[in-house]
């Protein structure tokens, strides 16, 4: 569209190429990820309103619900905490196994949920590590909340740690020795310095982080039991209901999770437009304006 | 305040930086520490500052023993090379952030009065309000220097302070920074590895290698009678000549100087580029032209002695030489070392 008659195009902006990978990704793109997400919405409404209001207030889908919001609301100041302390401490100091933990963090990452599900299993369960010793003490961690909380935060352990330390070992440690020289405390330091530096990757991390405990299945399955109305999560809650030929109100309490994630892809969005999620050092490379004095 | 280094030593995993360094610094003095890379110049500057530890030995502040005090409660002001502004504060901000953190409290109108005046003193009035990235690189490091100064530091400590800067704009603020110091008389330390920053700026200057001092005084004291051959050829252009001495006296085939001080035996002559000087008639060592480079003030001829020897030596604009041309160079003044 834009070419100047008699320029040769630009590598791999011939017409015929463009139309064809354009086409192709839009059409892959709406057969895989957007009608899904149409069929949710149709398929939660087709037997009219009331029913899906039904479905929402069954105590069942309600107790599914409050068990998700909890374990989000416990999960995710845990793993804020765990992922700044662990970028803190991988960028700003030196010691042995640095380049260890940094691996470590990102296990969770490579390995598949189901899998920590499991582990988690084999060492609270009852023929696990700690399993006799803990019944002994009368403390539940598999089947309850305990279990669902800890198989989550394996899960999504990495999130925000992941956002944190590319972004804080491009920014150095220059910023935190000047204001320490300066006479600053370590405190005073990362809320005055360190933090305003990092605050929109952070809160990217956080809502990574939010959207994949809220929509964790595989870790949880397995740890949870799958007592209804009692240990299920919304996304196990949704299974449950399909298994029963519930499709309805599968989908119907499938569209809150979906309304949850558009929520969070919204709040992505506008973090992105103040520049985190980039690898780059946004404040610190901004161009030089010349200015007279 | 003077301060003194005695025996410092530091090692990064198996990489020894600073290796026994004793150095003391006269309250009021503008010293620079002037080092090739690895020197250890700004593993030194940093332990003054707190930011490294010593190993081994001990930084004394005055009368105190300073080894163990941490940064925050040292009393240093400490430029960076990238001037490390905090790019979330505006100018006014960055230099009030030092008083704001300290324990003597100050009111609102007290460090606003201070960063005025810290303004005024750094040349950047009416820029108070706007942000780092705002600036210019210049401007910048004038606020990193308003920072620093803003907590009244016993000592300044600066690291490559002119590093990142274009070269105009460097020559400008080494001048400035001159006068801020005769000024404020603030003892003050500056690491460089730019001979040029270092013999302009600084009233004596420390030169360093693999993290041992191998000279330091005045800048006239290290340019005119540098103590080896490290030291002259670190501090400018040189050309070497193999030398035989006898009697007291070095003949560097066709030329001969004197050499009181050396004993008889093999010698290396040092000599600058201003040391030699070209005739085409005859009378010292016989060469010939093979370039010849032109300069604002000087032609720089680089030529081959008759024996092998490339030369590079600087003419006045209006002598006669071209590329081709056979003559002999004279010594006017040589730096004679024992051969290595």
């Amino acid at each position: 569209m834009h070419h100047a008659t008699g320029r040769p195009p630009r590598v791999g902006d011939a017409p015929a190429i463009r139309r064809t990978l354009i086409g192709l990704v839009l059409i892959t793109g709406a057969l895989l990820i957007l009608a899904p997400l149409v069929v949710i919405g149709v398929q939660a409404f087709s037997m009219g309103v009331g029913y899906f209001g039904a479905t929402i207030a069954h105590p069942d889908t309600r107790h599914a619900i409050f068990l998700t919001v909890a374990t989000a609301l416990i999960a995710v100041p845990v793993n804020t905490i765990f992922g700044v302390a662990a970028a803190w401490a991988v960028t700003k100091h030196d010691f042995r196994g640095r380049r260890f933990l940094i691996v470590i963090i990102e296990i969770p990452f490579s390995i598949s949920p189901i899998v920590a599900g499991v582990a988690y299993l084999f060492v609270y369960g009852l023929q696990g590590l700690f399993g006799p010793a803990l019944q002994s003490a009368d403390i539940r961690i598999l089947f309850a909340l305990p279990g669902i909380m800890l198989a989550s935060m394996f899960v999504t352990a990495p999130f925000v740690a992941r956002e944190l330390i590319p972004l804080m070992q491009a920014q150095g440690r220059d910023l935190e020795e000047a204001a320490t020289s300066l006479g600053a405390s370590g405190w005073r330091t990362f809320f005055s310095v360190t933090l305003p530096n990092i605050k929109w990757a952070l809160l990217y991390g956080v809502v990574l982080c939010n959207a994949r405990v809220m929509g964790e299945f595989g870790a949880v399955s397995v740890v949870s039991g799958n007592i209804r109305g009692q240990t299920n999560t919304l996304p196990l809650h949704i299974e449950l209901l399909y298994h029963d030929y519930n499709s309805v109100g599968a989908f119907a309490a499938a569209s809150i999770l979906a309304l949850l994630a558009v929520v969070t892809i919204i709040a992505k969005v506008l973090l992105e437009r103040q520049g985190a999620g980039r690898r780059s050092r946004p404040a610190l490379a901004a161009p030089i304006v010349e200015a007279k004095p | 305040m003077k301060i003194a280094l005695k025996n410092v030593a530091k090692t990064f995993q198996t990489f020894r930086a600073v290796r026994g360094v004793s150095l003391e610094i006269e309250s009021g003095e503008l010293v620079a520490l002037l080092g090739p890379s690895g020197s250890g110049k700004t593993t030194i500057l940093r332990m003054v500052a707190g930011l490294e530890y010593a190993d081994e030995g001990h930084i004394f502040f005055g009368e105190e023993d300073a080894t163990d005090i941490p940064v925050a409660r040292r009393g240093v002001g400490f430029v960076f090379q990238h001037y490390a502004l905090f790019p979330h504060m505006t100018v006014g901000e960055n230099i009030a952030f030092g008083m704001k953190v300290s324990k003597n409290k100050r009111s609102k109108a007290e460090i606003e009065a201070r960063v005025g005046e810290l303004l005024r003193l750094v040349k950047l009035d009416g820029l108070q309000g706007r942000f780092p990235n705002q600036i210019s690189g210049g401007q910048r490091q004038r606020v990193a220097l308003a920072r620093a100064l803003a907590v009244d530091p016993k000592v300044l400590l600066l690291d490559e302070p002119f590093g990142a800067l274009d070269a105009n704009v460097r020559r400008e603020l080494r001048r400035w920074l001159r006068e801020i110091h005769s000024e404020l008389g603030i003892t003050t330390l500056f690491v460089t590895h730019d001979q040029e920053e270092a013999l302009d700026l600084a009233d004596r200057v420390v030169i360093l290698d693999e993290g041992r001092i191998v000279q330091q005084g005045t800048p006239e004291q290290v340019t005119r009678s540098p103590n080896s051959s490290f030291v002259m050829r670190f501090l400018g252009d040189t050309n070497r000549l193999g030398a035989s001495v006898a009697n007291g006296m070095a003949d560097l085939g066709g030329a001969s100087i004197a050499a009181p001080a050396l004993a008889d035996g093999k010698a290396d002559a040092y000599l600058r580029p201003s040391d030699l000087a070209w005739s085409a008639t005859g009378g010292g060592i016989p060469a010939s032209v093979e370039r010849v480079l032109d300069r604002p003030d000087s032609r720089r001829v680089i030529a081959v002695t008759d024996a092998g020897d490339p030369l590079e030596f600087d003419v006045a604009p209006e002598v006669v030489v071209r590329a081709g041309d056979r003559g002999f160079v004279q010594i006017t003044r040589a730096q004679l070392f024992a051969a290595e």
